[in-house]
């Protein structure tokens, strides 16, 4: 079986026998029999420390998780930038969750939260930080400031909590290059491999937005159309 | 870069975000290194639960946890510290939920329990089959809240000592830049995580979990201690040494054989579930794990992550197939000797997580104790190192930067005549066949001299990468290093170790 890596700016094709193997097995076996010099992260080997994120066939993937065909082509994540071989940069896109104020503030003591309170964010909290959401989002790909899908549904998280308490600071924070300047395009849904959908989760954080007062700054310099700029209705 | 603080902690897993956040609130400054990322540390693996005894799911007590510990631990545990860790675990449990960890919950509106093996009631808080992951996110967050340093991709060459021989800071290799970097502190705390990976492939574990620190502080002269005790989880994947949870057990499934029997009691310690297997293998029966009985819909519910990696990992759905499992390395008890404050036996360096042996696991761990550990005496060894720091303020002391080891300049000349990483497998395999499961007197020695061998083999293994930046054969040879040097301990604590006791079995 045949694959091509991109390395630098070049594809270079690797062959190796790797049937039903994962792409982080075949990774693996090329580093260690074939080229040392190739380089990439990997962890848990189980998809839950979010290390090996990358495109194969212009797709987000875990190298964990993917299972290898022939002639596949191998990237790095987009919208960040690239270290050596597989291995990007994560620090910017792990820095948005600190710029969005994801955390529970103040913190509650003893707080009774029932089964169905679990369920709310549940989903949210599966969250690996693999940051595949931030290399399909095309909002993020020309701002580089927009807070992004990972760090936008972890405000989702703790918003939804029922611990949290007061959260217009967090509210307030994700006003700009936040909720409004996401396209709700979906991309991001689509690659999260833990499903997911940090577009459902910034629609929600609009309406709390739309709650606390805030309003669509698009919407707001518009000649009082209905809607945003993607159709969709804006709160 | 502001290279001094107050403490500095290595690792970023949930030991030391523990630790970072207590010694924060102590008033010390504090920085984390990580060789990883902070959300990429072996916490995220742990899925069945951390131990508290609130009771919630039927009578249970502190003492009852305790007894249940020092049982497992086979006389090995310092029950001062398994009476402080149990007693501690309700409040650790209660502060998880408090930063907003989302644990399961129950009809009832508390923190949903179940049970593991070894214990005598329902005691492991859970949430669903990703405990760890959330625990170690939420710690993460709570880092962010409190503005703590996190420095991610350094990986640790050797600490700094001062004249006096007290530890004052590290020396660290930025893995992006391939530059060498000195970061000072008062107190040093290691929260590097365990040595599960020296077995290889036949390990649960992360390949991040290759003993560093360990490793690390064995060169500094700091004592380390029971590193014979390795306990291996009955239930991995077959091929791919994926962890199958114990909750999988837990929650009722059965061990067979080939022949569709039941053999042991499923939720009796590690240890003995894993012998059991190992004797199945040993008469040539294949093992396998069912939970076909649970049905889909529980299954679903409280087992969502086995299912999906036992389709993706052996193409087998559990709703419907037998699992095919076998006994791999999953924790290590054995590490880095620390006295009550979490303090090693060098000044100024503390250590905690897995790392660390605070004597809580004796000889065999308790399914839920570990996640508890890295709470308990995170938040001890953060405190303890905090004090340390702001009262030995280092203003005073001449700056020298003492590191006692040369390797990292040596492996520049070392010749690429033997290939690493075929005797990195190499030595995975021969420990688990010698220094496993079942361990015998003269394969010990054997495997004692095979890691001898190796270790003056190192100077022509030399790396065949020759890059600067971001050279991970460098950090694997690296690793492979500390790899070694963690063997000769196991395998030399193996060798002393003359009765069979808990994970340590000597015929």
């Amino acid at each position: 079986m045949k694959i091509s890596i991109k390395r630098d700016e070049e594809f270079v094709e690797y062959e190796l026998n790797a049937e039903g193997e994962t792409l982080l097995w075949a990774l693996t076996k090329i580093k260690t029999t074939q080229d040392n010099t190739l380089s990439f992260s990997s962890g848990c080997r189980s998809s839950v420390c979010g290390s090996c994120s990358m495109r194969v066939n212009e797709r987000e993937v875990l190298a964990c998780s993917y299972k290898l065909q022939d002639g596949d082509r191998v990237e790095p994540l987009r919208n960040t930038r690239v270290i050596r071989d597989l291995v990007v940069d994560m620090d910017k896109a792990y820095s948005f969750n600190a710029k969005a104020k994801a955390w529970l503030d103040p913190i509650v003591k003893n707080a009774a939260l029932n089964h169905e309170d679990e369920k709310i964010n549940e989903l949210q909290s599966d969250c690996i930080l693999c940051g595949s959401c931030y290399s399909a989002c095309p909002v993020y790909s020309v701002n580089e400031e927009f807070l992004g899908p990972f760090a936008l549904t972890r405000a989702w998280k703790y918003e939804s909590d029922k611990r949290s308490s007061d959260t217009t600071q967090m509210i307030d924070t994700i006003q700009t290059n936040g909720v409004w300047d996401c396209t709700l395009c979906n991309e991001c849904t689509l690659v999260c491999p833990q499903n997911i959908s940090s577009k459902a989760d910034i629609e929600k954080l609009r309406s709390k937005s739309a709650m606390a007062g805030h309003s669509d700054p698009s919407f707001a310099q518009s000649f009082g159309g209905g809607f945003g700029f993607d159709g969709s209705p804006s709160f | 870069m502001n290279n001094k603080s107050d403490v500095l902690i290595i690792g970023a897993g949930g030991a030391g975000l523990t630790a970072a956040l207590n010694a924060k609130i102590s008033g010390a400054s504090v920085k984390v290194l990580t060789k990883e990322y902070p959300t990429r540390s072996q916490t995220c693996m742990a899925q069945g639960g951390i131990n508290a005894a609130l009771g919630n799911a039927g009578e249970d007590s502190v003492e009852a946890h305790i007894a249940n510990t020092l049982k497992s631990a086979h006389g090995e545990a310092d029950e001062e510290a398994v009476r402080f860790m149990c007693s501690e675990a309700i409040n650790a449990v209660e502060w998880l939920d408090s930063i907003g960890v989302c644990f399961s919950r129950t009809e009832e509106a508390k923190i949903a329990q179940r049970t593991l093996g070894g214990a005598s009631a329902s005691r492991a808080c859970y949430a669903q089959d990703y405990t760890g992951l959330k625990i170690l996110h939420t710690l993460y967050d709570r880092c962010q809240k409190e503005g703590i340093e996190i420095l991610n991709e350094k990986y640790l060459l050797d600490l700094l000592r001062d004249e006096k021989g007290c530890v004052c800071g590290a020396q660290v290799l930025d893995i992006r830049s391939g530059e060498i970097e000195i970061h000072r502190a008062n107190a040093v705390i290691l929260a590097g995580g365990g040595y599960s990976r020296i077995y290889d492939k036949n390990s649960t574990n992360s390949t991040a979990s290759t003993g560093d620190a360990i490793a690390i502080a064995l060169r500094s002269g700091a004592e380390v201690i029971d590193m014979e005790f390795v306990q291996f989880h009955p239930t991995a994947l077959k091929n791919s040494s994926i962890l199958i949870s114990e909750s999988a057990r837990g929650e009722g499934g059965y061990l067979l054989n080939s022949k569709g029997e039941r053999f042991t009691d499923e939720l009796a310690p590690r240890d003995i579930v894993s012998r059991a297997i190992n004797d199945e293998i040993q008469k040539g029966e294949d093992i396998f794990l069912d939970i076909r009985h649970l049905g889909e819909t529980f299954i679903d519910e409280g087992l969502p992550q086995e299912r999906k990696l036992a389709k993706l990992y052996e193409n087998i759905d559990p709703v419907f197939e037998l699992i095919p499992i076998r006994p791999v390395a999953h924790y290590t008890m054995g590490g880095i000797f620390v006295d009550n404050k979490s303090q090693t036996t060098l000044k100024g360096l503390f250590a905690c997580g897995e790392c660390a042996n605070h004597r809580v696991h004796g000889a065999n761990r308790l399914g839920g104790n570990s996640l508890l550990e890295i709470v308990v005496f995170g938040k001890e060894a953060g405190l303890n190192a905090a004090k340390y720091a702001i009262e030995n303020s280092f203003e005073d002391k001449t700056q020298s930067d003492v590191t006692g080891d040369s390797f990292f300049e040596d492996l520049k000349e070392f010749t690429n005549e033997i290939d690493f990483y075929e005797k990195r497998e190499l030595v995975g395999d021969m420990f688990y066949d010698k220094v496993g499961i079942v361990r015998k007197e003269d394969e010990l020695q054997n495997a004692a001299q095979e890691i001898a061998e190796l270790k003056t083999q190192l100077c022509k293994m030399g790396v065949s990468d020759r890059s600067k930046e971001y050279n991970t054969n460098l950090i694997e040879f690296l690793e492979f290093r500390n790899i070694l040097d963690v063997c000769e301990a196991v395998v030399s604590g193996a060798i002393e170790r003359k009765v069979s006791c808990g994970a340590h079995y000597i015929v």
